[in-house]
């Protein structure tokens, strides 16, 4: 059981594949949106579509979905971090 | 101390281990993310700098994307997409003791890192070529505005490079590694890291993509 895990879960191949069609599949779908409807959708798509394909990067080939919950934790407290500070960056900027 | 006696402990002799001495692959781990935040800072801090210029000067901004070559910018997210993908695969195969897929894996990683770059050259030579680097005589004809969207753009895509290259370095050495079988089935966290490496430099590209090229 210890041994399990210590060296973590095995993800299957299949799983990993899905996941890289997914990514593809939101890329492109990213790239559609953002030059056919550019005025009116890059922005949202941008801010939607990129941070799913990064989350889908994080939880599936970095392991996080599967690893325990004190390093997702750590991930969710960084990314508030960076957060915050875009937030208060900005509400800088538009008050100026 | 050197009037010590050198056989001061000798009471109780270390047994030999039957088994490799204990590693902390958790420890090894965090150490290892906790490295990928401040890069997620390093970069989260160029994303702002972006964000607040593009805010200021979003005609410039937009004008400057317009020119940049999407084709290139979307052809290296798909082989480094890819890329991330045969890092993954590599993980799986080597927990499951299959050495030659995980070989063949890294050097696919690798070839599609080298591609990429080879793609960075290409695209910097013909912005370049036009007079657009610092100082150049076609970026002191740009307005402010465009001048510091392509500034941003060297600097971004510049250090996201390096990243690349780093990551060539420590897949390569990585590789050699799984090559020599110091990296085996069930100790494997130096390329666990590596690869946690490589998906963070995938994630930057993921945001640089949309960000330099799509949006902008």
């Amino acid at each position: 059981m210890e041994h399990a895990e210590e060296h973590g879960h095995i993800i299957p191949y299949g799983t990993l594949v899905k996941v890289w069609l997914l990514l593809l599949f939101l890329t492109a779908v990213l790239v559609f949106v953002s030059t056919v409807y550019h005025d009116l959708l890059a922005v949202p798509a941008l801010l939607t579509i990129t941070p799913l394909k990064a989350a889908l990067v994080f939880f599936y080939f970095m392991h996080l979905k599967y690893e325990k919950p004190f390093f997702r934790g750590m991930v969710f407290l960084v990314l508030v971090v960076l957060i915050i500070f875009i937030g208060l960056t900005f509400a800088d900027i538009s008050n100026r | 101390m050197s009037t010590e006696p050198v056989h001061a402990h000798p009471v109780h002799p270390q047994p030999v281990h039957p088994h490799p001495v204990h590693k902390d692959y958790q420890g090894s781990k965090l150490g290892m993310w906790l490295f990928l935040f401040t890069e997620i800072l390093l970069f989260g801090g160029l994303f702002l700098l972006y964000s607040v210029y593009r805010a200021t000067y979003p005609l410039d901004f937009r004008a400057g994307g317009q020119h940049l070559n999407t084709f290139i910018g979307v052809a290296n997210t798909v082989i480094l997409l890819t890329s991330s993908l045969t890092v993954a695969l590599a993980i799986s195969a080597m927990q499951k003791g299959n050495r030659k897929l995980t070989m063949a894996c890294l050097g696919i990683t690798i070839a599609f890192a080298l591609m990429f770059l080879v793609n960075k050259y290409i695209e910097w030579t013909g912005e370049i070529g036009r007079g657009i680097y610092p100082n150049g005589p076609a970026l002191l004809k740009l307005p402010n505005g465009e001048k510091i969207f392509y500034g941003l753009y060297y600097c971004m895509t510049g250090l996201h490079g390096l990243h690349v290259l780093a990551g060539v370095i420590a897949l390569s050495i990585v590789l050699d590694f799984v090559r020599r079988g110091k990296i085996t089935g069930t100790d494997f966290i130096k390329l666990e890291n590596v690869g946690l490496y490589w998906h963070l430099v995938d994630v930057i590209w993921i945001f640089l993509l949309p960000l330099l090229y799509l949006a902008a």
